[in-house]
């Protein structure tokens, strides 16, 4: 098959473009281990409150100083509706549904994720900034999705002792 | 002549009537990012309205123009009336009852759920019946299709597949592939669920299933968009084909990779694990190849044309081409647009990035430059060329017409640069207020807002210029001789260059392998592992 020259030139780009693209995919993905949340554990959405994975809702902050925050996602709310966790350490959110899908996004931040009734989200990150924050549900889960978000405060000196639960 | 031409036109006003709702839909959604206290805006009214121009637009216009598209490059490629009309009518009629079922629970307040309609939210059983009969009526379009094409292959002598036909075959191929997923998600959970049969449904599995369908979707409504691009503007603009057999590799591409992507949609979710996500962000990757071949083949062609007019310099030749016919400059325009949409693509497919934008006000400012700009501005300016072709009545209004594209290309570059910055800072998509209790970090989005709203205006405007030319037109017309319908010369034709691009079925085979390839092992994995499912809920 002829190819222009200037075809040629062209196809090879953007064969190059598209290279470039997966080696930075690859090299983020497995250098620095920046993955999606992608946890798989299910949980019965009939049940999420008596579960004991979150009949306590909050942040607990772990021995080794880093924090995890359980979080149910409801119409139209988050409980607790107000997250104080420490600065600089990583944040680990475990998060389910009761009823139907929402979505959980930091704004600002990279922690975004669905949250899916009979599944449990979980991903960890950290913050660096102090400060509030807004979070919000990004994904349509009924006529009250727009009054559905939380604050979240990153706050520096927040230890085991005076952390705890909402 | 086309013998098909009532069934044509009859598949387009479908889809110009489905465009002329959704777009009053869009204008006061558009609105409401300007936050301004309309007697009519509720929340109510802004998710109803959400759904409806989702379903008309993405679902009902699209499909029923690629339809009438494929009638019309049929016969006229091919030289032969398509096989078997009747059915394609009855195909027809079957597609519009499940529009009409669909949209009456829509407009009715019965399926709020969003063109997605994500599980466990619960629409009217109507809704998913009436979705499923309109895909029903578009395999019988398929079928048609492909009975077309296999009795004039029987007698065609080993005569090259003409280059537009073979796009729309392979927006033919994409489709079958694309609406097994739909058509299980439909069939086995949601209308079962939706009539009270089944009492739970699994989100996770619908998503996957959605999402299986959902991707390909957005090339079948691309490919039809690349027809135009390649085998008419070349011709309309004066010119000829830059390369014939690159764009057979473009739509056989689309073949092989328009599917084994969808978890690139899902990468936030639980429930589906990394390995898999990332194997379909390298295939979305791939998928970014055939367009940018497109975007070097089809300029090259408009610089033919502008050359053949007697440019000699450098950019010369962009001077001589024809931006005073809306034909033209609507894909010219939509062309212009899709570079920065793909782009903007490549950042959702990049795994890592995609936390920062995902269901932010971000995606809706790409894929209103994809769909809403490189497929719907380019149907609008297939319909200024089909039109006429196909009624003998030239069109009313022209200068509504020359304008238009101006518009919606105005319109969308405000509407999707403020999207896409408001996303970058945190807005959630498809919200009916965003003042989220006072918050200042919410504050913050209020001037790309505003210019948000300004781009819908202008968008509106453009709607209604191409629905007053397209109403004008059939009504007062000038009556005129049928000018024939002719697609664009390649520069040399194809002769016997890589005549396997023409065997179809090698490449179904290999997409149907990586379609298993990327979809079988998490699939068996996901309905072998311990789950409970979701009893439906109705908050609209």
């Amino acid at each position: 098959m002829h190819i222009d020259p200037y075809e040629k030139f062209w196809l090879w780009g953007a064969a190059l473009i598209i290279v470039v693209f997966l080696v930075s995919i690859g090299a983020t993905t497995f250098g620095a281990a920046i993955q999606p949340p992608s946890h798989v554990e299910t949980i019965d959405p009939t049940s999420v409150m008596s579960d004991p994975r979150f009949s306590e809702t909050g942040v607990t902050i772990n021995a080794d100083g880093s924090a995890t925050v359980r979080v149910v996602a409801l119409m139209f709310g988050f409980i607790p509706g107000e997250i104080r966790v420490p600065r600089g350490v990583p944040v680990t959110f475990r998060i389910t549904s009761p009823d139907v899908i929402h979505g959980f996004q930091i704004v600002q931040t990279n922690g975004n994720s669905m949250v899916v009734p009979g599944y449990v989200t979980q991903f960890t990150t950290r913050f660096d900034r102090a400060g509030e924050y807004l979070i919000v549900c990004n994904e349509y889960c009924g006529l009250g999705h727009h009054g559905m978000f939380a604050k979240m405060f990153v706050e520096d000196g927040l230890g085991a002792a005076t952390g705890g639960a909402e | 002549m086309i013998r098909a031409r009532g069934l044509s036109l009859a598949n387009m006003w479908v889809a110009i009537i489905a465009f002329t709702i959704a777009s009053a839909m869009a204008l006061m959604q558009a609105l409401s990012r300007a936050d301004l206290d309309l007697p009519f805006r509720t929340a109510k009214m802004y998710y109803l309205s959400v759904t409806a121009h989702g379903v008309l637009m993405a679902l009902v216009f699209t499909t029923f123009f690629i339809m009438c598209l494929g009638y019309v490059v049929a016969e006229r490629t091919l030289e032969r009336p398509i096989s078997n009309p009747r059915f394609a009518w009855i195909s027809f009629w079957i597609a519009v009852v499940g529009t009409a079922l669909a949209s009456w629970a829509i407009l009715w307040g019965k399926a709020t759920v969003l063109y997605t309609f994500y599980p466990p939210l619960k629409a009217h059983p109507l809704f998913y019946i009436g979705a499923t009969l309109l895909i029903v009526g578009s395999w019988g379009w398929c079928w048609v299709m492909i009975r077309t094409y296999l009795a004039w292959k029987k007698e065609a002598g080993g005569a090259r597949i003409p280059l537009p036909m073979l796009g729309m075959l392979s927006a033919v191929i994409v489709w079958l592939i694309a609406t097994v997923g739909v058509a299980a998600e439909a069939l086995l959970q949601l209308i079962p669920w939706s009539l009270g049969i089944s009492e739970t449904i699994d989100p996770v599995l619908a998503r996957m299933l959605f999402w299986y369908f959902g991707h390909p979707l957005v090339y079948f409504w691309l490919i039809p968009a690349y027809v135009i691009w390649y085998t008419v503007t070349p011709k309309v603009a004066g010119g000829k084909l830059f390369s014939d057999p690159l764009a057979r590799v473009v739509f056989i591409l689309f073949i092989l990779l328009s599917t084994p992507v969808g978890f690139h949609h899902q990468f936030m979710d639980p429930g589906v694990q990394a390995g898999w996500k990332l194997f379909h962000a390298f295939n979305t990757s791939l998928i970014l190849y055939p367009s940018l071949i497109t975007a070097f083949t089809v300029v090259a062609s408009f610089e033919i044309a502008g050359r053949m007019k007697g440019a000699t310099g450098l950019f010369d030749w962009l001077e001589k081409l024809p931006w005073g016919n809306p034909i033209f400059s609507s894909v010219a325009l939509s062309m212009l647009l899709f570079a920065v949409g793909g782009l903007g693509g490549a950042i959702n497919m990049a795994y890592g990035m995609n936390a920062m934008v995902h269901n932010t006000a971000w995606i809706q400012g790409h894929f209103h430059l994809t769909v809403g700009t490189a497929s719907a501005l380019t149907f609008m300016g297939a319909c200024y060329w089909l039109l006429p072709r196909l009624t003998g009545r030239d069109l009313e209004l022209k200068l509504l017409a020359i304008i238009q594209p101006y518009l919606w290309f105005m319109g969308m570059l405000m509407f999707s640069f403020s999207n896409h910055l408001t996303g970058l800072q945190g807005m959630p998509r498809r919200i009916y207020d965003f003042s989220y209790g006072g918050s200042p970090i919410a504050a913050e989005w209020t001037q790309g807002t505003y210019m948000s709203a300004l781009g819908g205006i202008f968008l509106y405007a453009s709607a209604v210029c191409f629905v007053a030319v397209m109403f004008g037109s059939l009504l007062a017309g000038p009556k005129k001789e049928l000018t024939p319908i002719d697609f664009a010369e390649p520069l040399e034709p194809p002769g016997d260059k890589a005549r396997v691009l023409d065997k179809l079925w090698i490449w179904v085979l290999i997409a149907v392998v990586l379609v298993i390839a990327a979809y079988a092992i998490p699939l068996i994995q996901h309905l072998s592992m311990e789950r409970f499912g979701a009893p439906g809920v109705r908050v609209y």
